[in-house]
């Protein structure tokens, strides 16, 4: 298993009020990403934990795009990763902040 | 040990308990003289439907007659690993056996399991874990999964697992583990007459109350168990 | 699939989605009336397994199973939802402990049923003592619960089946559905070839792994009392049929249980394959039973009319 981390200045808050979504599930290629409403508008922040070691450059090149196409201002995103490819992980990151925007609770 | 050399020397006033093709069914005298019902597995055989279906008809049938406490004793193998057995229903068999066993204790047959030697997996579900108070005796060698399967599954040698399970009872083989994480209640030992320890035991049975998962946090092997299960609990109660 | 999602009714989207197919979480919001769901103790509490990391495995927020309150036609349920992807759906220590703290809660108020959805090849090896553990806990809770008058429903339709500890637990619940994807058994076909041989069973003949654990087998047996075609909507309709169908739990079930399980061994004991049973029990053309359609095999199985029905 790897640890990793990554914060983002964004430029603007995401969408939506709920305070929490989970999306995904870990299992082999797969990933959860469970995602809160916990931080100041301007900032994001992913906490990763994966199976697959030593991909440290390819997450921060899929989190830059995400950030820079979401601006998912605010939130934080915990990761559990079965060893999933980027597309996938993008893929998640995408749904986890579409179901946060969503209405309800 | 012996299915008989155990029978006499918890009963050393009698019993009437026969070993058919590894399964045990019958009564025995108690100190005091009265009865107690007397079912289980020997030999290291594995419980299969035909197993099963004996042993639960042998406490159904003592219900409605008889009163008093019901002892299991069990060295067994696993379920029989066969198409047969599945094909009809195994799990359907052991289950029943278990809630036989658990209805049993809940209506006034208190249920004492002894473990003198191995078992595993829905076997000892059906039978030993099945019961209020689950003993060890000193040999019992209970596995609920031995590790040359686990090195396969997990792909781990069997020198990195030994090395794991000596850090934690939750995954490797053996009573004492089992001890740890509250599912042996008890380990008798052979230096004090067994049948005063039966005795002992029954004068000072623990309430109906499942309390494994405490008596697992207590002798820190499960820590996680009570405290999760009592939060969801009470979340529930407060929920309806 | 042509209409968008957002267009279709709670009812409509439950009748087209998978139950094999879907997440425990989906399941759960579809079977449930909408938005109706609290879950207990959910991921954003973090309460993982403490084991996994001593193998270096990943872990899943929930455990892989989501346990809560819900709603089901108005009426209060208590749910618990097994992921099957995750670790084969099985039982560890946290995954187990909040089914067991939810069958106590449960007996304790003793009006409110329990709806458990299986998707389980059994105990988590990883922490294999633990798991059966929570198990055994496990049985003993539904059948306390079940002594206090509540109802247990067990749903198979899961993409891992419902084996080892999990068909025992199965077992224990006061009536079962399951759809053809449903298997129930205590060992999985890989575990007995590993063990007894290829001659014994072979775990890559897909079509007598259906057939001798599949859910239409267990709906022909009586072990499971209503078969439901793959989608969360019929599963939620035969929750509801089972609730209202389930009695009282007493010591004359497990009576007709004994007599019921002891007629099975008298009647297909020698029997050596699924098509034989089905040909005794007076199915003609048994060997077409795979194929049949849902309709037409619910109606037959109705014919045969062998249950479990306060006989478990």
């Amino acid at each position: 298993m790897e640890d990793l981390s990554f914060r983002h200045h964004v430029r603007a808050p995401a969408g939506g009020a709920r305070k929490s979504a989970i999306v995904g599930v870990v299992a082999s290629g797969n990933l959860e990403v469970l995602v809160e409403r916990v931080l100041p508008d301007a900032e994001c922040a992913l906490e990763i934990k994966t199976a697959a070691v030593g991909f440290g450059d390819v997450w921060r090149a899929v989190i830059g795009d995400f950030v820079e196409r979401y601006s998912p201002g605010g939130l934080r995103f915990s990761i559990n990763d079965g060893g999933a490819r980027p597309d996938t992980v993008s893929l998640r990151l995408a749904q986890a902040v579409r179901l946060i925007a969503e209405h309800g609770q | 040990m012996t299915p008989d050399n155990i029978l006499t020397a918890l009963f050393p006033d009698g019993h009437q308990v026969r070993n058919d093709k590894g399964v045990l069914l019958g009564s025995a005298t108690r100190r005091s003289g009265t009865c107690m019902l007397v079912l289980g597995v020997a030999d290291r055989t594995a419980v299969g439907v035909d197993e099963a279906i004996r042993l639960s008809g042998h406490v159904l049938g003592s219900i409605d007659r008889d009163d008093g406490p019901i002892l299991v004793l069990v060295d067994s193998d696993s379920q029989r690993m066969s198409k047969r057995d599945e094909l009809l229903g195994l799990n359907e068999f052991l289950a029943h056996l278990a809630k036989v066993l658990i209805y049993a204790d809940m209506n006034g047959r208190p249920t004492i399991g002894l473990i003198y030697g191995h078992s595993a997996a829905g076997a000892l579900l059906a039978t030993g874990l099945a019961t209020r108070v689950l003993v060890g005796l000193p040999g019992a060698d209970p596995a609920v999964m031995d590790l040359p399967s686990m090195a396969k599954v997990t792909k781990l040698s069997m020198e990195a697992l030994e090395q794991k399970a000596n850090s934690t009872p939750v995954f490797a083989p053996g009573l004492s583990n089992l001890a740890q994480m509250g599912a042996v209640q008890m380990t008798w030992n052979y230096a004090a007459p067994l049948a005063d320890q039966l005795e002992a035991l029954l004068a000072d049975m623990p309430a109906v109350q499942d309390l494994r998962d405490m008596l697992g946090k207590e002798r820190g092997g499960r820590l996680k168990a009570a405290e999760i299960g009592e939060r969801v609990r009470d979340l529930a109660l407060q929920a309806r | 699939m042509t209409a968008p999602l957002r267009d279709m009714t709670p009812a409509e989207r439950a009748r087209s989605t998978s139950f094999y197919e879907a997440s425990a979480r989906t399941r759960l919001e579809l079977l449930l009336d909408a938005g109706s769901l609290i879950e207990f103790i959910g991921p954003e509490q973090r309460e993982v397994s403490p084991h996994l990391r001593i193998f270096d495995l990943p872990e899943q927020f929930d455990d892989g199973i989501i346990v809560g309150h819900g709603r089901l036609d108005g009426s209060p349920a208590f749910v618990a939802a097994q992921e099957g992807r995750f670790m084969g759906g099985a039982f560890g220590e946290v995954h187990g402990a909040k089914l067991t703290g939810l069958l106590r809660a449960a007996r304790e108020i003793g009006t409110i049923p329990v709806l458990i959805l299986f998707d389980t090849g059994g105990v988590r090896l990883q922490e294999a003592n633990a798991g059966e553990l929570a198990i055994a806990e496990i049985m003993r809770a539904v059948m306390e619960a079940r002594a206090a008058g509540v109802k247990v429903i067990g749903l198979v339709g899961g993409r891992s089946g419902c084996y080892g500890g999990g068909g025992l637990i199965a077992g224990c619940c006061s009536a079962l559905a399951v759809s053809e994807f449903g298997r129930i058994a205590v060992s999985g076909p890989e575990v007995i070839e590993t063990n007894r041989g290829v001659e014994e069973f072979d775990s890559r003949d897909r079509a007598l792994v259906w057939r001798t654990m599949g859910g239409k087998h267990r709906r022909l047996l009586g072990a499971a009392d209503l078969f439901a075609d793959d989608s969360v909507q019929d599963f939620r309709e035969a929750a509801l049929e089972l609730i209202g169908l389930v009695g009282p739990f007493g010591l004359d079930g497990l009576k007709a249980e004994q007599e019921r399980l002891a007629d099975r061994l008298r009647r297909f004991g020698a029997c050596l394959d699924a098509v034989e049973i089905w040909t005794i029990s007076g199915i003609a053309h048994a060997e077409t039973i795979p194929e049949l359609p849902t309709d037409q095999f619910i109606a037959l199985a109705d014919r045969i009319g062998r249950t479990s029905r306060d006989a478990r």
